[in-house]
């Protein structure tokens, strides 16, 4: 039995919900297909910044205009997503002050707000900076959270009829002549084979899209970029901090949510390990070294963990760093390319744009169907930005604040559909970032969650200071009582998500973050027996 | 070892044993705990001020969890401290006329028994519940008639007279409601042959201004008064001693961990009476010569919050155990809910009275005929909500010299 849709989509970034959500607010029957959980590659292990546009503006112009129209337009449809923070890019003494003259002025050129402010000024601004510095532009940055942002994406994209499967890895293309008329693909959590055809397949798999167009018998050069970043266990920031000088390695620290990010690095790795990236001790060194030139302080502030993306670049030279490729975005129509009918790439590009890149694929989606509809997605607010939060917090008068204020920040008015009637679904399951049984089982109801870990990307379970401490234990239990799981599989998802968090912890296990896994470890196997599982912690 | 961070609250590790100790959340579910409005709490204001719950209010400021923490987060302070920089809640009548001991004090010294007698009314008490906010079944401390200043500037002359010399932080307690035990205590030092001096215009420590949010005061005086003990510390060499231990308390941690005073160059100079005068027995200088026909007195030692903060109940347990006609009960250390001028209030009465009932029916069964605190406000508590009177060691110790 074969189902049959109007487009297919491999991959649950953020990159392809926006997709999902364009073709289906034109009308499109679409399908989206994601071989794990949403935002598990470069989506979801980047900076979280709201780029400006300030960063590209003098190397890569094309893509810093970009950026600013983006970020003006997140601001207004994604504002649930979003922290306008700003941000400041901070010459030091060793940067000089050569480069701030030609910033402006590229920064300016490509419609980006930058302007020159005094040093003391920004300090009082904001007083984690580095007071050495003597010069600091502000501009438009701010804070994005990758994963609130595709689900919001396919949110809207399920409302307007679009299916998401999660969990299901494409295994072959389905053909006729040189068409491509659909997918197999594998659900990995039932094993079970199924074949989904479609007028169009879009492969939006980010850097394992190299292997998914080679599927379908088609070869693009990407060029898997290797980042590095460290967290820290609160917000150190409240405004973005920049190196103004050429972009090097770690030089912007984000505030995102609860905690600030340092990043990043960059180095080539080989394909065979971009499913299992792992931070070395030098990139942590570097990271802390070059971080501290923008914030003294990180220097004894605690580290809550390390992580690492691949940037889905298309090789477009030799550049072994992959910092000078060009993030600019390419769509790939492959019948004209390579004589393939029915299959685009969608690639390059980053967060930032991935509106734009959806509303370009879709444009030619609709082309090629012969459809005239016109791209809404630059005005149409997402499902959770479209009710000011003073008022929602008026609404949810009767929540606790704290707990009040992280639901609205996390789901906007979509919080309002938390159950909060009786003391037990106000209780919490996460006590670092304020998440009550109530929101976990607003997410188990209505956000695809299958793990533990799919859990922690749809409401921040498990990335508090404590990281799965108290809160792992808990939600499993309420996982379980929802009928996602019975008690053997409940048992190997905490092994698997105390696992997974402590891959986060090893590389900066010291001082605090040392004795908090081990007080975990004690927890989990010392009271809770919960050992003979294959690399429990 | 890495330096320390500025932000204290990253050493939590979670374990929640604060909240296991906190007074306040175990009888009051309004209050989340010291966990959450302490470490985790901070983390989410630093985010975003309005992350800030009124709910705070509740902390009792017993400093317990601080006790308990084996990560040495300085939870009591975060809490205190988010209260001072985010409470929207303005001080009002009530807390004026609570927070201002010294003023209130010199206002109704003078006409103690006036003023004595028209507070214990009953009506006096449901206009102070309905008009200002005062629970109407507290009852009040007494103010004494003349106060404890006038009668030391009178022995200024005998008490120069001692080689050995100390400066006595009094308090308002002392002050304006019991110069008894100022009077006790010039005596006890006086039987070792140490002379008393006082700080010359010394200002209420503080505490209650903090606790009620009039936060500037409390810095000028903090001010003022560190300048007082510092000149006794460092120019006369003098230890300044305390009979209150809240007192004491303030004056070493409050003032530069709430306040931003620094007094890291004098506070290892200002101690509770008790430890001073054990620590003084110890060293063999001196001796006590206690009554030989005392009766035999039953005391029951309750420990006060800022009392176990300062690790230093061992002493005045120890100066109980030295009088011969004493026999010592040693309660468990709890809170008595009192909290200073935080059992006063309406809306905490019955917190408060939750968190001293264990107390309380230990007390009662402890068959004691006094009990002993060095805190002046658990007194209060203790003999409004049991049969027995609450003596402060000194007057114990005093009442036993020959």
């Amino acid at each position: 039995m074969t189902k049959q849709f109007d487009v297919i989509i491999i991959g649950g970034g953020a990159t392809g919900a926006g997709v999902a959500r364009d073709c289906s607010l034109r009308g499109l029957k679409a399908l989206l297909l994601e071989r794990g959980d949403i935002a598990t590659g470069a989506t979801g292990r980047n900076h979280g910044l709201l780029h400006s546009g300030a960063r590209y503006a003098v190397t890569d112009r094309e893509s810093a205009e970009e950026c600013i129209k983006e970020n003006m337009i997140l601001r207004r449809i994604a504002r649930h997503c979003v922290e306008p923070t700003d941000g400041l890019f901070i010459s030091l003494p060793e940067d000089g002050l050569e480069f701030q003259a030609k910033f402006i002025e590229a920064c300016l050129a490509a419609g980006i707000r930058a302007e020159a402010i005094d040093p003391k000024e920004a300090l009082r601004m904001e007083p984690s900076a580095n007071p050495a510095m003597i010069g600091a532009v502000r501009v438009p940055d701010g804070a994005v959270d990758p994963f609130r942002l595709t689900t919001a994406n396919l949110i809207d994209a399920k409302a307007h009829g679009a299916q998401v499967k999660t969990y299901h890895e494409v295994l072959d293309f389905v053909r006729e002549q040189d068409r491509i008329v659909g997918v197999t693909a594998l659900d990995r959590r039932t094993g079970q084979k199924q074949e989904y055809r479609a007028q169009i397949v879009v492969n939006a798999g980010g850097i394992w899209g190299h292997d998914i167009a080679r599927k379908a018998g088609v070869t693009i050069n990407m060029l898997p970029a290797k980042g590095s970043l460290l967290i820290f266990g609160h917000r150190v920031n409240n405004i973005v901090l920049n190196r103004c000088r050429k972009p090097a390695d770690a030089d912007i620290l984000v505030p995102g949510d609860t905690i600030s990010l340092i990043g990043t690095t960059s180095s080539k790795v080989p394909f065979d390990e971009v499913d299992n990236m792992y931070v070395t001790a030098d990139e942590v060194d570097l990271l802390l070294r070059e971080g501290t030139k923008l914030a003294p302080s990180l220097a004894h502030t605690r580290i809550l963990r390390a992580y690492a993306g691949v940037r889905p670049l298309v090789a477009s030279d030799d550049d072994p760093s992959g910092r000078s490729v060009s993030r600019g975005i390419v769509v790939l129509d492959h019948a004209v390319r390579d004589g393939v009918e029915g299959f685009i790439t969608i690639t390059g590009g980053k967060l930032m744009t991935y509106r734009l890149m959806a509303e370009w694929t879709t444009d030619l989606i609709c082309k090629k169907l012969g459809i005239d509809k016109k791209c809404v997605t630059a005005d149409v607010a997402l499902p959770g930005s479209r009710e000011q939060e003073q008022a929602l917090s008026k609404k949810l008068y009767s929540v606790p604040v704290a707990q009040r204020e992280s639901a609205i920040n996390r789901h906007g008015e979509l919080a309002e559909r938390v159950n909060t009637t009786s003391a037990a679904k106000r209780s919490l399951v996460c006590e670092c970032e304020e998440v009550s049984v109530g929101e976990v089982e607003y997410a188990l109801n209505e956000l695809d969650v299958h793990n533990l870990v799919d859990l922690r990307r749809r409401t921040r379970v498990g990335m508090g200071t404590c990281q799965g401490e108290l809160c792992a234990c808990r939600a499993a239990g309420l996982m379980s009582e929802a009928g996602k799981y019975c008690t053997r599989e409940a048992k190997q998802d905490l092994a698997n998500f105390l696992n997974e968090r402590w891959k986060g912890m090893a590389p900066v296990a010291w001082g605090d973050t040392l004795r908090e896994s081990q007080f975990t470890t004690w927890l989990y196997d010392g009271v809770c027996g919960l050992k003979n599982q294959k690399n429990t912690i | 070892m890495a330096q320390q961070s500025e932000f204290n609250f990253e050493q939590c590790i979670k374990c929640t044993v604060c909240t296991v100790y906190c007074p306040v959340a175990a009888v009051n579910p309004l209050f989340a705990g010291p966990k959450q409005a302490g470490p985790d709490g901070e983390r989410l204001r630093l985010k975003h001020p309005g992350f800030y719950d009124e709910s705070l209010k509740w902390c009792l400021n017993c400093k317990r969890c601080e006790v308990a923490c084996p990560s040495n987060v300085r939870i009591g302070d975060i809490i205190q401290a988010a209260r001072i920089k985010h409470s929207k809640k303005r001080p009002g009548l009530r807390e004026f006329m609570l927070a201002n001991t010294d003023l209130v004090g010199s206002l109704a010294s003078p006409f103690a028994p006036m003023v004595n007698f028209a507070v214990g009314l009953k009506p006096t008490k449901m206009v102070m519940d309905k008009m200002v906010g005062i629970d109407h079944r507290r009852t009040f401390p007494k103010y004494a008639f003349g106060t404890f200043e006038c009668w030391m500037k009178r022995q200024r002359r005998k008490q120069a007279k001692f080689a050995r010399q100390v400066s006595f932080f009094h308090g308002c307690y002392v002050n304006y409601n019991n110069p008894q035990l100022g009077k006790d205590f010039v005596k006890v030092m006086n039987a070792l042959g140490v002379g008393v001096q006082m700080l010359k215009g010394e200002k209420c420590c503080g505490v209650p201004l903090i606790s009620n949010g009039l936060i500037d005061k409390a810095r000028r005086q903090g001010e003022h008064n560190t300048a007082l003990i510092r000149e006794s510390v460092v120019e006369k060499r003098l230890p300044v001693v305390a009979t209150s231990s809240t007192c004491t308390f303030t004056l070493r941690d409050e003032y530069p961990h709430l306040l931003d005073i620094d007094n890291s160059d004098v506070r290892d100079g200002v101690e509770m009476a008790t430890r001073y005068i054990y620590r003084l027995i110890e060293s063999g200088v001196v001796q006590l010569r206690f009554k030989k026909d005392a009766r035999r007195l039953r005391v029951a030692y309750h420990t006060a919050c800022h009392v176990e903060k300062l690790g230093w109940s061992y002493y005045s347990l120890a100066l109980l155990r030295m009088i011969p006609s004493v026999e010592l009960v040693e309660l468990d250390s709890q809170c008595c809910g009192i909290a200073g001028t935080y059992g006063f209030k309406r809306e905490n009465y019955p917190t408060s009275q939750s968190i001293g009932e264990s107390l309380f029916a230990k007390i009662e069964a402890s068959g004691c005929d006094v009990v002993s605190t060095d805190c002046e406000t658990c007194k209060w508590q203790i003999e409004m909500s049991t049969t027995k009177k609450a003596i402060h060691p000194i007057s114990i110790l005093a009442e036993a010299l020959e």
